[in-house]
């Protein structure tokens, strides 16, 4: 490594080092702008100018230039560079007055004032007064879409939107027009733009010109409070910080997981925010004459334990949610074991998932990091852009990086990327497995294939026969060592904890569809829904229906006993991903009016049912489960699968049907109770049903 | 002064024949194959010896740019790319190559890239050159038809020129923005390094050069390096093709030796300074971008590189622009200040927010509503441009303004006390702060 000197300071950094980073490393700061360690290298903004001895006598852009690229001193010394000359001095007060001389100055009326990049870095850098005597730029705000907000006139041209929107989410719909002084950013004709990772950009933009439109003046980053927790609207668990006043969550922001979702965040996080005070159920009730009618807690439990009391096991069924924590499935699966019942299931959509064969047949085994360094990957019956949107980011950075092909087989639809379209259904799958495919040397070739299996080849009545198509593909060839290349994509966040769990049928037990086409047979009588709305509600018959859960959506208006549960950023509960890593998300508020957290509710009512749950605190529920399932104690970890697992699933497939693969997801808004309620996705999923198909292709 | 028998642009007037008969009757593609055969390096060598700097503004040797060029493909094929886009105010000499003398830059074209080892050349025309364009194109199709290019011609180097027309930017005058909308993409200067010569049109080695400096190339490498460099002064070599313009009886352009006195060149080619060499003002030595020289340095001027840079101008494109005691100077930089401020790209800050502060205030300087301490406050701004900016449009936006303070600055301040004493009517703030 190259020896160079920082300010008098010597130090040894890679020679691919920008001297922006290299100076970092020597414990130096560089102001910047357009600069984004994520992004490809602009150079605009001139923030990051420093002087380096030996080249022209004029400062150096440090983000644009690499270490490699110095001239050692005429007699080899190490090259040199200074951050903190009276050069360097100059120019960044310089290149601050040009920013600001256009620039509003609105601080009091702008929504990134307190974390403004310009504003911070103008009190370090900059100058106190402004020498700036003509008329200020004033630009017309653009229509981007529903979610950004733009105030044009504050913008500084870094094009970090423009990059982020072309590189990482790679629907490039933001450009800039005109030039010189004259240039501004905006999209198409204005078109709202339509990637569901555009709420991103808003972080990006160091200055107030791209802000949240839901927020919009709602709060000052200094009245919130500030919660890290993860995400449960799909099952990537991005890492997330929710910021609260009082009671209500204002905005939601992404926080930093090198692992999982790196610093983005889907547009369905970032802006679920509003369905969270929308729709709650705050008070439990229960139906008398047809009708929904408030209640007390106490005659709610009542009403179950009339209807459970004495009840045949074979007559009580449970279905876990897509939103619930492991604590309160944990709970719940208590409960209806000490009823009995062998009717539970977490799989609303009845994906062909289970757990006898292993956890390596149901988590995505080669991590998200393993996306990184794939060579090969075979997409089966999923749109992981919908599915799990920063996830889809994530294969599009490894596709732009090259020499790894991507195929898909199911629903031709548009990734961001550009793959081998294989076919649309499981044939193509089999055809793949018996070699006879083009696309099957290349996965046997391949060190380090993936083989992503979407819901939507599972959630089908062969869905077991696909799943072991698919693991039989992903175990064949020669792989690097410890390389699992059968990646299950989940939809839900609750999905890996419930199967974790072993929240699925025992022994004779009806899986959510056998317990649906029971209930309207009238062989169940009573139904626990735990925030279960994603199931056909209407078809239940005569069974009598709990729901447990935090909005009014179809289950609640199914129900004949509504016990109002916490939303999860309202609870303490933990989450597996799709990868099989355990996380825990922390309770930012409190839930609204009489509602309690899940475990809790259980806990309450298992006592009045007669059975009652053998833990009086969440401590000691943890304390519980983690004596039944020790990987859940392990936050932030992954409990690995066995490749061996895989081997033996895939290893008598059978037949496949012939019907194609449909996705799993619709409207990728509009997935669960909370988005429901919201009206931001409701707006989004509006805009996204009028854009032309042609786009959505 | 030039003799006659030096001049490498013989028709530059279009006086003759500008296809391809009357150009080889005059002399070009005579035998191009013979210096083909020579060989790649003794082509480069001999551009080094003859001492011939870019003609487009920077003055950069050209032999040695060509030497950049990797000497062996790493598979990437090589690009030469002719910078046909003069846009720089004042300049008018590549515009009268294209359009009298097209077959010596076709035979430049073939000569350079032959020696960088590039097969394809792209020339790179101005958009508002429609004629010239068309006249440069058919030179090239003559080319073709000779057999001189293309695939299997006669000169055993096979070798496409791409005539490719501008859209009328002057930012893709500037290397890398050229490449960039050569690629189709916005004419915004990309970052360097890496250079063109590592890394250029379409990823590959390229090395982008000016029209004059490609078409001189065949003259020069027929009659030696040795009678190039003999005309002139040292490091300052040659012929030049001058563009004399503004204040002049007859303006014109006019090939002539390097480092001829500026008066010289104005008195026998131009008629004279409007009004006699005492009603001389200042001049532009080399283009709009470079700082205005007042009359008293222009007695014993010599127009080449050193001479000029040692009296902080510069020889530019060598387009003179000369400026006789009817001009209002701050009028006349302010309106170079406004197409600063309209051909910026808008890439970085300090050129795209320092030009148009550059050009208001010259704007109200130009009619004295300023303050003298503007002035300072003015040239400061000037100082946060130059040398900030990705490419060189910010230096030459700045330097214009540069040279005005540097030389005229008394006349700033005359204007500024003349609107002080009596203010525009109508702008009651100044009427009352002047009570």
């Amino acid at each position: 490594m190259p020896l160079i000197k920082v300010d008098g300071q010597e130090i040894e950094v890679p020679a691919e080092y920008t001297l922006l980073q290299a100076c970092e490393a020597a414990g130096a700061e560089i102001p910047r702008f357009c600069y984004h360690e994520r992004l490809s290298i602009a150079g605009n903004c001139r923030m990051c100018l420093i002087e380096v001895k030996g080249g022209p006598p004029k400062p150096v852009a440090s983000c644009a230039m690499n270490v490699r690229d110095l001239r050692p001193g005429p007699e080899g010394q190490p090259p040199e560079m200074f951050t903190k000359s009276k050069m360097v001095k100059k120019a960044r007060e310089g290149v601050m007055e040009f920013l600001l001389i256009n620039h509003p100055l609105d601080c009091p009326i702008c929504d990134q004032g307190g974390e403004c990049d310009l504003q911070d870095q103008a009190m370090a850098y900059g100058v106190d007064g402004s020498r700036f005597k003509e008329n200020k730029r004033a630009v017309e705000d653009k229509y981007i879409g529903p979610l950004v907000k733009t105030i044009m006139t504050r913008c500084i041209h870094c094009t970090r939107c423009i990059r982020f929107s072309a590189e990482v989410a790679g629907v490039p719909e933001l450009g800039a027009t005109g030039r010189g002084e004259d240039m501004e950013i905006t999209t198409y004709l204005e078109k709202a733009m339509s990637s569901e990772l555009q709420g991103n950009v808003i972080d990006l933009c160091p200055v107030g010109a791209l802000t949240s439109r839901p927020y919009a003046f709602q709060a000052r980053p200094w009245e919130l409070t500030k919660t890290e927790s993860v995400d449960v609207m799909d099952a990537v668990g991005s890492a997330i910080r929710v910021d609260t006043r009082g009671r209500a969550v204002m905005r939601i922001m992404p926080r930093l997981n090198e692992s999982v979702n790196a610093e983005w965040i889907s547009d369905k996080t970032r802006f679920i925010w509003d369905g969270l005070g929308a729709q709650r159920l705050d008070r439990p009730y229960i139906r008398r004459n047809g009708r929904l009618e408030p209640a007390t807690w106490a005659q709610a439990f009542s009403a179950i334990a009339e209807k459970t009391a004495n009840i045949d096991p074979n007559r009580i069924a449970a279905i876990a949610g897509d939103l619930a924590g492991v604590e309160e499935m944990y709970a719940l699966k208590g409960l209806m074991d000490a009823f009995g019942s062998p009717h539970i299931d977490c799989r609303q959509d009845g994906a062909k998932l289970d757990p006898a064969a292993g956890r390596a047949s149901y988590i995505f085994n080669p991590t998200i990091d393993g996306i990184d360094t794939a060579d090969a990957i075979l997409i089966v019956g999923s749109n992981p852009r919908q599915e799990a949107a920063v996830l889809n980011a994530r294969i599009r950075d490894r596709w732009r990086r090259g020499k790894v092909k991507v195929a898909l087989i199911g629903e031709q639809v548009d990734l961001t990327y550009s793959y081998d379209y294989l076919g649309a259904g499981p044939d193509t799958l089999s055809s793949l497995v018996a070699g006879d495919h083009s696309f099957a040397e290349t996965l046997a070739g391949a060190k380090r294939p993936m083989v992503i299996v979407g819901q939507g080849a599972l959630a089908r009545p062969d869905g077991d026969v696909v799943l072991k198509l698919a693991a039989k593909l992903a175990a064949g060839g020669e792989h690097d060592e410890g390389w699992n290349g059968l990646a299950v994509l989940h939809t839900a966040a609750s999905r890996v904890g419930g199967l974790d769990l072993g929240f699925v049928p025992g022994d004779d037990g009806h899986d959510v569809i056998g317990m649906v086409a029971a209930a309207a047979a009238g062989e169940i009588d009573v139904m626990f829904l735990l925030g279960a709305d994603e199931i056909t509600v209407n078809a239940l018959g005569e069974t009598f229906v709990v729901y447990i859960g935090s909005h009014g959506d179809a289950g609640a208006h199914r129900a004949d006993v509504i016990l109002p549960a916490a939303a999860y950023t309202e609870k303490s509960a933990t989450y597996v991903n799709t990868e099989g890593r355990v996380q825990m998300a922390a309770r930012a508020a409190f839930p609204p009016g009489e509602a309690r957290e899940d475990w809790a509710i259980l806990r309450a009512l298992s006592d009045v049912l007669g059975h009652k749950l053998p833990f009086d605190s969440l401590a000691e529920l943890r304390a519980a489960l983690y004596r039944d399932k020790p990987h859940f104690l392990r936050v932030d970890q992954i409990e690995p699968g066995s490749v061996d697992d895989v081997a033996a699933l895939g290893s008598d497939p059978g037949n496949p049907s012939s019907g194609a693969f449909r996705n799993a997801i619709d409207d990728f808004y509009l997935t669960n109770p909370i988005a429901r309620a919201s009206a931001v996705m409701a707006e989004c999923s509006a805009l996204a049903a009028d854009r032309p198909a042609s786009a959505a292709e | 002064m030039l003799d006659d028998k030096d001049r490498i642009f013989t028709n530059l007037y279009g006086l003759h024949d500008w296809g391809l008969k009357g150009a080889m009757a005059r002399g070009q593609w005579d035998n191009t194959k013979a210096l083909l055969d020579k060989g790649r390096e003794w082509i480069v060598d001999e551009m080094k010896a003859s001492g011939l700097r870019g003609r487009g503004g920077a003055g950069f040797p050209t032999g040695l740019k060509w030497s950049f060029m990797p000497k062996e493909s790493d598979g990437r094929p090589a690009y030469l790319v002719v910078n046909a886009d003069e846009s720089e105010p004042g300049t008018c000499k590549d515009r009268e190559i294209m359009r009298h003398d097209p077959h010596t830059l076709v035979e430049g074209c073939l000569v350079a890239s032959f020696a960088m080892g590039a097969h394809t050349a792209i020339i790179y025309v101005r958009g508002e050159f429609i004629r010239e364009r068309e006249r440069l194109q058919a030179a090239v199709d003559q080319a073709y038809e000779a057999k001189l290019i293309g695939k299997n011609n006669k000169n055993g180097w096979d070798f496409d020129i791409i005539v490719h027309h501008g859209a009328g930017a002057y930012i893709c005058g500037e290397e890398t923005a050229l490449l960039e909308s050569l690629e189709g993409k916005k004419g915004m200067p990309r970052l360097k390094p890496p250079f063109p010569a590592s890394v250029g049109v379409y990823g590959c080695p390229t090395t982008v050069n000016n029209v004059e400096s490609i078409a001189v190339g065949p003259t020069i490498l027929r009659r030696g390096a040795a009678w190039f460099s003999g005309i002139g002064r040292p490091k300052n070599v040659g012929t030049k093709l001058f563009c004399i313009s503004g204040h002049v009886e007859k303006p014109c352009t006019v090939e002539e030796e390097m480092g001829i006195p500026l008066r010289e060149l104005i008195e026998r080619h131009c008629g004279g300074v409007r009004g006699g060499w005492d009603n001389l003002l200042a001049v532009i030595p080399g283009g709009a971008s470079v700082p205005c020289l007042p009359a008293s340095q222009c007695d014993d001027l010599f127009m080449d590189f050193d001479t000029l840079r040692e009296l902080k101008s510069g020889l530019g494109t060598a387009a003179v622009i000369v400026m006789d005691k009817s001009t209002d100077m701050i009028r006349a930089i302010a309106r170079l200040a406004y197409f600063y401020k309209h051909e910026s790209c808008g890439q970085c800050t300090p050129c795209r927010e320092g030009t148009g502060w550059m050009w208001r205030v010259l704007e109200r300087m130009a009619e004295g509503r300023a303050e003298k301490r503007e002035i300072d406050m003015l040239l400061e701004v000037t100082y946060q441009v130059e040398g900030h900016t990705i490419c060189a449009l910010g230096d030459a936006a700045a330097w214009p303004v540069q040279g005005l303070i540097r030389h005229f600055r008394h006349v700033i301040e005359e204007r500024i006390d003349q609107y002080a004493a009596k203010p525009a009517v109508g702008d009651p703030l100044m009427v009352e702060a002047a009570e």
